[in-house]
């Protein structure tokens, strides 16, 4: 498996992101500048964190118009797999890969802090080594991840069994005081259509080793793994 | 040509920035202020465009990248043909 993550002016997660493969699966990643319209072989596509553009205009809205933005629609509607953790959660909006949009926090702060996911899918390649009910701890860093869609979108997205992940307290039950930045339904991470793109705010790559806190983010990238060597 | 383009949330979607704009300024005295919704706005200044074309062209703008539709409508605005 092949893995590349997408470097633009402003990505701030992205030598975590570049480590994330090699240090998990032994895999090396490819970085792919933002000008390029060649993935280069890539299977598994990451979109990482940070403040491309400096959040100009809207969260991830000038990186969407970039020129590798092209090539990783065209890979993503081919069915390849993309990865967008915070920042790239909201490229993926942007660019209609994913529906919804990531609003302001709830809060208004720019919120930094561990929080425990519930897998809420095993259908999905990010997941399925995971399983439903599962319960992950990452950080969450950003000021703009309030999940939001319209109610015609939340249902669809919800009959389809397309919500990856929901912020939930430490015992895997739904607390509005657990959903750190007022996500519509705790929604932390959702899927596309086609099950092969996910977006998630917290950032899974920040807790891939014991030392850093957690190593559930690693599971993640285990489950992908698994999943491209069965297909 | 001169515009202007407003962009602001669509009704329904939730506007922390505007309530807490609201919040000061009921702060500051003005009780009477029941609700703030943010937006933006952008000054254009374009080349000569034919007469009658002006305004697709500015929700053009919109569509492909000032405002995002999930959340956003805009409303245009020539200023000066």
């Amino acid at each position: 498996m092949k893995v590349a993550v997408v470097r633009f002016w402003g990505s701030n997660c992205d030598h975590d992101a570049i480590e994330w493969a090699p240090r998990v699966l032994g895999l090396a990643s490819e970085v792919i500048w933002y000008e390029e319209r060649e993935l280069r072989g890539a299977d598994l596509v990451v979109l990482p964190g940070g403040f491309s553009y400096g959040d100009y205009l809207r969260p991830g809205a000038m990186a969407a118009r970039t020129p590798v933005m092209e090539a990783v629609i065209a890979h993503a509607r081919r069915g390849g797999l993309v990865i967008g953790i915070c920042n790239g959660f909201q490229v993926l909006c942007e660019v209609g890969l994913l529906p919804g949009a990531l609003l302001r926090n709830q809060t208004l702060t720019f919120l930094h802090q561990e929080v425990v996911l519930r897998c809420e899918t095993a259908g999905s390649p990010f997941t399925a080594g995971i399983g439903k009910g599962r319960l992950l701890r990452m950080p969450i860093a950003h000021g703009d991840g309030n999940y939001f869609a319209d109610a015609a979108t939340l249902s669809r997205l919800k009959d389809e069994d397309r919500v990856a992940f929901r912020y939930v307290d430490a015992e895997g039950g739904l607390d509005p005081a657990h959903n750190p930045n007022g996500s519509l339904d705790a929604i932390a991470g959702i899927l596309s259509e086609g099950r092969n793109v996910l977006g998630m705010m917290p950032h899974p790559e920040r807790a891939s080793e014991a030392l850093l806190g957690s190593s559930d983010g690693a599971e993640i990238l285990q489950s992908v793994l698994g999943s491209f060597q069965r297909a | 040509m001169k515009a202007r383009i407003h962009v602001f949330l669509k009704e329904g979607v939730l506007d922390p920035q505007g309530k807490a704009v609201m919040n000061a300024l009921r702060t500051l005295g003005f009780g009477e202020v029941q609700s703030v919704r943010q937006g933006k706005f952008f000054d254009v200044e374009t080349d000569p465009l034919a007469p009658g074309e002006s305004e697709a062209r500015l929700r053009e703008y919109c569509q492909k990248l000032l405002a995002n539709p999930v959340i956003e409508n805009y409303r245009v605005e020539v200023l000066e043909p």
